[in-house]
């Protein structure tokens, strides 16, 4: 009886605004003598924005590898969704991944399929939907994104940024509402990176997603934490600069080492009287 | 020097550790839901008819080669007429199991790694596994089970031809009576032989594909890696063959005869 209300309380919390949906809590993993995070807490505010800043090496793919399960911390807890996720076996793990959708560095193609196998992939082989449903949501889906005509090409005919796009719609295409973007735009030029850039502002905003944004790419995490996306009367999807509010759902997180050294908004980020920030930013 | 075979050591027990746990994994995912049932389908396909070209000519060349090198032999007897008796006895005992699974080793255990190991160093594993699949279920399954049952199959299929191939040699080179050959090879038989050719291509089957599925999941740094895993694949799928033919042999002669 007391893990049922238990269970409710949790379920309730999470269904109110403001609830923690990610919490990282004293986080601590090593690869041998290499130490990759030390002691990392942070919290994800359910539809907030998480930017995870930090040069190569710093963690920050290996935090959302351990948000999704696909490496274990050596110390410290990981709830996700009110589940205490860093102790759970890889079965009991894809139950927490139902809500979890993760955009890989490349986008991570299944390079065998055609971009209408690869977004509607979780819902034909991991739930009884029926087919003519999967394609249905799978057009609905690519149409959101922009990308209807490419629904039956083969992942290596798709340009970089396409990859990426694709890669968003298989992870949303099962409507989770937590996403992890790991170096979502790295690689590409300033103008398709601002198109996947677009999608995830659309999806934070229009879909309600909270996610994690793990980049070293400045331009893209300022335009992402300081834009909002709104429809207009007639259903059209416009992208604009966010109001101070909307601004303030994006918190920045910068990691050196292994450690955060700073935890805060755009604004404040900006102003940073750190060192190593100022030099990060410039 | 201590730290040195230390090391090795570790990494081989590392190595015995994982595989032992992948096989474990790989029985769990055959008796548990979900299955991927076009996986499997699709799986037979590739390695079973996919691989019919290479055993028919293998098999039809070393029936052919076997005939006429101990038809040359068997003159210094006088028994050419029995040539038939050794092809079959060979083709069925030794020759077409091995040679088909070493095929198999070539085309099968070298494109698995290379298929798996690309999609570890392309975070397709990782993506899987975020999708809530189970790389196991979906990648190993279906390829140990169509391995598993597949080369029998062609172990079956390479020594009919082989057979064939020595008939060929014994009735147009070695000038053989063609009822004289087929009598010679089914005389030649026992059903203690049929088994032992019948047993040890599961058993080869299992280890190619298994080894293969190992070596690929377990690749790192990159493209150079998959190129590397795709060598070892083929290098220990090969010994491990070899190896397998002499202590299965061992142990069903023990039982068998």
């Amino acid at each position: 009886m007391e893990t049922n209300e238990g269970v409710l309380d949790a379920k309730q919390i999470l269904s109110e605004t403001g609830a923690p949906v990610i919490v990282f809590d004293q986080v601590r993993l090593a690869f041998d003598d290499k130490v990759v995070l030390r002691n990392v807490s942070f919290t994800l505010i359910k539809g907030h924005t998480k930017i995870i800043l930090g040069a190569s090496g710093s963690g920050k793919s290996t935090a959302l590898k351990i948000i999704v399960g696909l490496l274990k911390p050596d110390a410290g807890v990981v709830w996700v969704n009110g589940q205490r996720v860093d102790q759970l076996s890889e079965q009991e793990m894809m139950e927490v991944r139902a809500d979890l959708g993760m955009i890989f560095q490349e986008g991570a193609l299944f390079d065998s399929l055609t971009v209408r196998e690869n977004v509607g992939y979780k819902l034909f082989e991991e739930t009884s939907m029926p087919l003519n449903e999967v394609d249905r949501r799978v057009e609905e889906v690519l149409g959101f994104i922009g990308l209807g005509e490419h629904i039956d090409k083969m992942p290596s005919e798709l340009s970089g940024g396409q990859r990426r796009r694709v890669a968003i719609a298989r992870a949303m295409a099962f409507k989770p509402h937590i996403l992890l973007y790991d170096e979502a735009t790295t690689g590409l030029d300033p103008i398709t990176a601002t198109t996947v850039d677009d999608e995830i502002i659309k999806l934070r905003d229009l879909e309600k997603v909270s996610s994690i944004l793990v980049t070293h790419q400045l331009r893209d995490a300022f335009y992402v934490a300081t834009h909002m996306a709104v429809r207009d009367a007639n259903g059209q999807v416009h992208i604009q600069p966010a109001t101070r509010g909307k601004e303030r759902e994006a918190e920045f997180i910068m990691l050196r080492d292994g450690v955060i050294v700073f935890e805060g908004d755009a604004d404040a980020l900006r102003s940073s009287p750190d060192p190593y920030i100022h030099e990060f930013l410039s | 020097m201590f730290s040195l075979a230390e090391r090795w050591l570790k990494h081989a027990a590392l190595e015995v550790q994982e595989y032992v746990r992948l096989i474990t994994s790989t029985f769990h995912g055959l008796v548990t839901r979900p299955i991927y049932r076009h996986d499997i389908v699709e799986q037979f396909d590739l390695i079973g008819f996919g691989s019919l070209t290479v055993v028919l000519l293998s098999g039809l060349f070393t029936g052919a080669a076997l005939a006429l090198q101990s038809g040359l032999t068997l003159d210094q007897f006088g028994a050419r007429p029995v040539v038939g008796r050794l092809v079959s006895a060979s083709m069925i005992k030794e020759l077409g199991p091995v040679l088909t699974a070493l095929m198999l080793t070539g085309r099968i255990g070298s494109g698995i790694a290379a298929e798996l190991g690309s999609m570890v160093v392309t975070d397709q594993i990782n993506a899987l596994r975020a999708l809530g699949t189970d790389p196991v279920r979906k990648l190993v399954v279906p390829r140990v089970l169509a391995g598993f049952w597949m080369a029998p199959i062609l172990t079956i299929i390479s020594d009919f031809v082989g057979i064939f191939g020595g008939w060929i040699v014994a009735r147009y080179t070695l000038q053989v009576n063609s009822g004289l050959y087929w009598s010679s090879v089914t005389k030649g038989l026992y059903m203690q032989d049929a088994w032992m050719g019948l047993i040890k291509p599961f058993i080869f089957g299992f280890i190619i594909v298994t080894i293969a599925c190992h070596v690929g999941l377990r690749t790192t740094g990159g493209t150079a890696g998959v190129g590397k895993s795709t060598t070892l694949s083929v290098v220990a799928g090969s010994v491990a063959v070899i190896a397998a033919d002499f202590f299965v042999g061992q142990v069903l002669i023990t039982l068998l005869y």
